[in-house]
């Protein structure tokens, strides 16, 4: 069957590791993420796909965030591999040391350095880019819900333009976060020239562990960027989570791609694209562009920054319905 | 601190966090549930449409046969002559084109017979023995599942052959005699006693010598006009005689080369198109309203449109001189469905009229038995549980206010051989509560990748040979896959692979279960369940 399920029962040789009766959990029940966690879905996929392709030689370095308190909160901890927490700024640095300790040891464990965008984009900044300008032989994976969620939602260099958030709220002058601000780090990545960058989302679970399991294999530094929506924070009903991924896929906003040594080598295409502003309004974060007073020319921003994802990474032949 | 005797600076065991039931958080609980398919909903004759489809997915034909012949003893009769409602409810018709049931259910119900694969003969004897008056798909139906309960059932048929309307009513070129001749010879393997060629005339003088009785006698008798015919050269015959003549080789009317035919119905199309088939060189049919507002399916329109058979449309027949036929042209109010002559009027040159304005029952078997009511439309009135006003006498088919299609006899035949069998039993038959329906916004298509419908390939001759070709092995299984499997698990373990909570457990072998101590309730497996099988609940 060609339907793109997470398992079929007709044709078990394509199917998921999360379809697996015997997957290895490696985030385990219990955790305390909000109702309809993207990052906590995207985690265990991630790390799952991961101690799958490596046999379980894994370990595990967390930066501050969202992912590191809901996953262990002192007695209890969530997390079924080799597992530790240091600093928001340093996971980078920490796993740089690992890695080079495994090798010192002849050990092959494969090392993780994970966070979500603060951690990354923001203070993790500039470890990871000596991490990755050393080329040390860390997987670097950012669960990105485009702001610090769980402080209160205040804005980070990862949250879209006009996007409301506890430090953007709009007002008379700004229609949320600025226009013209914001970082692009699997853009930066690349720019490191390491032997492998991607992009994922939770909306395409199969493609999410190919990327994973592909990357955590390639010796030197690996950078997989996972688009991860927060009920939360983004203010959806808990139960579209996948839907306004997907969403976010479907109109261009988050375009899935890989890159190897600093050249994009391939993309996702998009089968049907839609307007951003499908998208958009699933979120109470984009209200405020469909106000009454609103700037129609504000969501106008956003289509230009999906139809430039779609031009620059080859996703489509042309936008519908725009 | 934890308590085990870790090593320096390992603070917490693996996967300590389940001491944290987080399903105390929800206020909305998830649910595993059936809905119904819209296939199976819409199906006359009751078939589990959805569960043979995925047995067939699977490739597991013959198990995908057994399902289908739970409910239905005619499935290559069925598949070919269902008006199939069943893919005009299909939820993947607002996606890119219904499943082609009709056509799986045909081509599986041919691997059958090919196969040579049998009904079961009962192993335990009720000793109750049932009359069925009449072999059509009604009783034929009744007497298969009768015979599956045990039960002892005769047949009288008063046509040379049985099959009723299967044969007498449905052309050649639809339904081949070697296909309805193999499923009859099937069911009456089982242990049926078939006597044909016995009319029953009195039905009182047959019951004694049985437990109950189910009348399946059809509707054969053609519906009588008041169209004035003067002269005899124009052949003018009723369909329903024609097709008689020709299933039972008799001496056949001679039709010429220009034939009209009466009617906007199934029928009529058929006669228009066996016409053709006996060598007519045109063949009208002479309508009432407009083509649109025909009774007969849009397909079969197409086909004999096709075929070459002219449709007029606004027109009755008013006197037959010769062979001159006087239609009058009509004027047709379709709000109030008020029709009356615009006093044009045509003149059509024809050798032969068929007439094919509708059937009557014969209501002469029913005479000395109290308690039988006909309705006026002239149908037997029956209860719930399909007996009629006299004690152990059972009707359906199109004796009975239906809709008059092979589909509805067979079903009809189901149901009554259920209700004959509680009532010999004497209990209370007890109706199912239906769930609700799986309609296309109980659906998430984002997962369904569109795949185009298989279409039938049809001989291109116009002979009284089929004209429509089954489906292979492979290409039935190929169409079976676009089933959506509305409302029904098909295991693609979405719900599984999404939770973020690892809330639900996988077995061995498939099985899904939801774990209440960890679910939050956020709701992502219902609304990414591709085929609505999980609820929310409060």
């Amino acid at each position: 069957m060609s339907n793109s399920t997470i398992g079929s029962r007709l044709s078990k040789k394509k199917n998921s590791v999360q379809s697996h009766y015997d997957r290895p959990n490696t985030l385990s029940s219990g955790h305390r993420a909000c109702q309809g966690c993207g990052e906590a879905l995207a985690a265990r996929c991630a790390i799952d796909a991961a101690y799958h392709a490596t046999k379980g030689n894994i370990a595990i370095v967390n930066a501050t965030g969202c992912l590191e308190v809901f996953s262990c909160v002192f007695p209890e901890n969530a997390w079924n591999v080799p597992w530790m927490h240091s600093l928001f700024g340093n996971a980078p640095a920490v796993a740089t040391g690992m890695a080079a300790a495994m090798r010192a040891q002849g050990k092959n464990v494969r090392i993780i350095a994970q966070g979500g965008d603060g951690g990354t984009t923001d203070i993790g900044m500039g470890t990871l880019s000596g991490m990755f300008e050393r080329n040390d032989d860390v997987l670097y994976i950012c669960y990105d819900n485009q702001a610090y969620m769980n402080t209160g939602v205040q804005r980070s260099s990862a949250t879209p333009i006009l996007a409301r958030t506890a430090t953007t709220l709009p007002n008379a002058v700004y229609a949320g976060n600025e226009v013209g601000t914001g970082k692009n780090v699997p853009e930066i990545a690349i720019a490191h020239r390491i032997p492998y960058v991607a992009t994922a989302s939770i909306a395409n679970i199969k493609d999410l562990e190919e990327k994973v399991a592909k990357a955590i294999n390639i010796r030197g530094a690996k950078y997989v960027h996972i688009h991860v929506p927060c009920p939360l924070g983004w203010g959806y009903p808990t139960s579209e989570t996948i839907k306004v991924a997907r969403a976010a896929v479907e109109c261009g906003m988050f375009p899935l791609f890989e890159a190897e040594h600093g050249k994009v080598v391939g993309s996702t295409p998009i089968e049907n694209v839609k307007p951003v502003e499908e998208y958009l309004r699933l979120q109470r974060r984009f209200a405020h562009l469909f106000s009454k007073n609103a700037n129609p020319q504000a969501v106008e921003e956003l289509q230009k920054i999906a139809s430039a994802n779609i031009e620059k990474y080859k996703l489509s032949g042309g936008i519908a319905n725009v | 601190m934890s308590k085990s005797s870790n090593p320096f600076a390992i603070v917490d065991d693996a996967g300590t966090s389940r001491a944290n039931k987080t399903g105390s958080w929800k206020t909305m609980c998830p649910q595993y549930v059936h809905r119904m398919p819209p296939c199976n909903a819409t199906c006359p004759a009751g078939e589990n449409i959805q569960k043979w489809l995925s047995l067939a997915q699977e490739g597991k034909i013959r198990k995908a046969w057994e399902v289908m012949v739970n409910d239905n003893p005619f499935p290559a009769v069925m598949g070919r002559v269902c008006y199939h409602t069943c893919e005009r409810a299909c939820n993947r018709e607002q996606f890119d084109g219904a499943v082609h049931i009709n056509l799986i259910e045909r081509s599986i119900g041919d691997i059958a017979l090919e196969s040579e694969w049998k009904f079961e003969t009962p192993k335990e004897h009720s000793g109750k023995k049932i009359l069925i008056v009449g072999a059509g798909p009604s009783g034929l139906s009744a007497a298969y599942f009768l015979r599956k309960f045990g039960h002892e059932v005769t047949i009288y048929e008063s046509q040379i052959k049985s099959g009723g309307m299967m044969r007498y009513g449905v052309p050649r070129y639809r339904l081949s005699r070697a296909v309805l001749d193999a499923e009859i010879r099937r069911i009456i393997e089982t242990g049926v006693k078939l006597v044909c060629n016995k009319r029953v005339t009195h039905l009182k003088n047959e019951i004694d010598n049985f437990d109950a009785v189910y009348i399946a006698t059809g509707a054969f008798m053609a519906a009588k006009t008041d169209i004035e015919v003067k002269g005899n050269s124009c052949t003018v015959i009723d369909a329903v005689d024609l097709f008689k003549k020709l299933e039972n080789g008799m001496d056949m009317p001679n039709l010429g080369k220009h034939v009209l035919v009466y009617g906007g119905g199934n029928t009529a199309i058929d006669a228009a198109r066996t016409a053709l088939r006996l060598g007519a060189e045109s063949v009208k049919i002479v309508y009432r309203r407009t083509i649109n507002n025909m009774p007969a399916h849009k397909e079969e329109i197409q086909d004999a449109l096709k075929e070459g058979v002219e449709i007029l449309c606004l027109s009755c027949i008013g006197m037959i001189d010769g062979n001159n036929v006087l239609v009058n042209k009509m004027d047709y109010d379709e709000e109030n469905d008020i029709l009356s002559v615009s006093g044009e009027k045509d003149i059509i040159q024809a050798d032969s009229v068929i007439f094919a304005i509708g059937q009557s029952i014969d209501e002469g078997i029913l005479d000395g038995i109290d308690g039988i009511a006909v309705s006026e439309k002239g149908v037997i009135e029956i209860d719930k549980n399909m007996m009629t006003g006299a004690k152990g006498i059972f009707a359906g088919g199109d004796v009975v206010p239906c809709k008059r299609t092979v589909t509805h006899a067979i079903g009809h035949g189901k149901k009554a051989a259920k209700c004959i069998d509680a009532y010999l039993n004497g209990v209370e038959i007890t109706q199912n509560v239906k769930p609700e329906v799986a309609n296309f916004k109980k659906l998430n298509t984002a997962y369904y990748k569109k795949v185009a419908r298989a279409e039938i390939q049809k001989n291109q001759a116009l002979s009284f040979s089929e004209s429509d070709i089954s489906l292979t092995e492979r290409e039935l299984i190929g169409e079976a896959e676009r089933c959506f499997s509305c409302g029904n698990c098909f295991h693609c373990d979405n719900c599984y692979g999404l939770c973020p909570d690892g809330a639900i457990h996988k077995a061995e072998d498939g099985t899904l279960e939801i774990d209440l101590e960890y679910c939050k309730g956020c709701g992502i497996c219902a609304s990414e369940c591709p085929c609505g099988a999980i609820k929310m609940t409060s």
